[in-house]
């Protein structure tokens, strides 16, 4: 092998941990967390095995949904200081090779899941990554500021496809916790992207606070924090859960509207004063732990 | 200084190895999967 093409880090095979970092391990968590108490909650109980299967194959298909995200926005992610360091935007990492790793791990996952759960459960992993890869990624999020209002239902897809591969059907309680992830989605991001907003701005990605306004991302997030909080305890009232789900939902709820009456309230511009966005922001990842953690804790108190 | 051709070398060896470890923990999972899914009688 020539010398020359040993100094483009690129030209070497990718360390294991920048393959590892493309599969956005952190996100993956919350992905398959939300996955895991799909299938906890369902009424069936599959063996060990193929329930292990199941949420390999969410967490496969998050990989990839990853994988396939930075390979289409290397030259995105290298505008902005918060991604620049990924691996494609760094250059320790071939393009094409995140392509091929992306695209396989995706195929991988909806051929395991369809022989290890069900068809269903493939299918419907197959369309949360061609959702998130071609609806999100490609189409909606470098042209509208609504991009994570709607790209919000591909990371709201794993408690159902939990859901669906214990029990091979749809039902109204994984709906209602698809309705929950795709309605905190929103919040969640605007909150975030309030404080790294220039840097989205450098990114020319059209993000809420960067088309529309500080002040107007601020009304949408409470406004969104409405309905989600209506989703997260709808459950109980419709007989669905318990009445330590109910309590807890309303408890956890309100803490969230009360921080994001805060941020509504916010009038600073600069992100050193944007504390109640960066509160709101670490309370809505706990949120919606807790909330499913509570809610598969209720379902098996009750059983 | 590590010389590029023993980090295209150890590059090479780590991903073997997490390959074949990879590769291992696959054929053990369809194993028993395939054990669960005779017992459920599908």
């Amino acid at each position: 092998m020539p010398t020359a093409e040993l100094t483009n880090p690129a030209a070497l095979p990718a360390d294991w941990r920048d393959i590892l970092a493309l599969t956005k391990p952190r996100v993956m968590s919350l992905v398959v967390f939300t996955g895991l108490c799909g299938l906890l909650v369902a009424p069936v109980q599959l063996p060990l095995v193929l329930g292990f299967t199941a949420i390999l194959c969410i967490a496969l298909a998050a990989g990839s949904c990853g994988a396939l995200n930075q390979w289409y926005e290397a030259d995105i992610d290298a505008k902005m200081r918060r991604t620049a360091n990924r691996p494609l935007p760094a250059g320790r990492m071939d393009r094409q090779a995140a392509l091929h790793f992306g695209v396989g791990l995706g195929f991988f996952s909806v051929l395991l899941m369809g022989l290890a759960t069900n068809w269903l459960a493939a299918l419907m992993l197959a369309a949360s990554i061609l959702f998130y890869v071609l609806i999100y990624t490609v189409w909606l999020k470098p042209r509208t500021a609504q991009n994570i209002v709607i790209g919000g239902a591909a990371g709201a897809f794993p408690p159902l496809i939990g859901w669906v591969a214990a029990t091979g059907h749809l039902a109204a309680l994984p709906l209602l916790l698809f309705a929950i992830i795709f309605l905190w989605t929103p919040p969640h991001f605007w909150a975030l992207s309030l404080f790294v907003r220039s840097d989205y701005a450098a990114a020319g990605i059209p993000m809420l606070p960067v088309v529309a306004g500080i002040k107007n991302t601020r009304r949408q997030i409470l406004l969104y924090s409405l309905p989600m909080a209506a989703a997260a305890v709808a459950p109980w009232p419709l007989g669905l859960t318990g009445p330590i789900y109910g309590a807890s939902a309303i408890v956890l709820s309100g803490v969230f509207l009360v921080l994001a009456t805060r941020v509504a309230g916010n009038r600073a511009s600069e992100p050193a004063q944007m504390a109640p966005e960066k509160h709101l922001f670490a309370y809505s990842v706990f949120y919606l732990f807790a909330l499913f953690a509570i809610l598969v804790a209720d379902r098996w108190l009750a059983w | 200084m590590v010389k590029p051709e023993d980090e295209v070398l150890r590059r090479q060896r780590d991903r073997a190895r997490i390959l074949a470890w990879l590769l291992g923990a696959f054929v053990v999972l369809l194993f028993f999967i395939t054990i669960a899914k005779t017992g459920m009688n599908w």
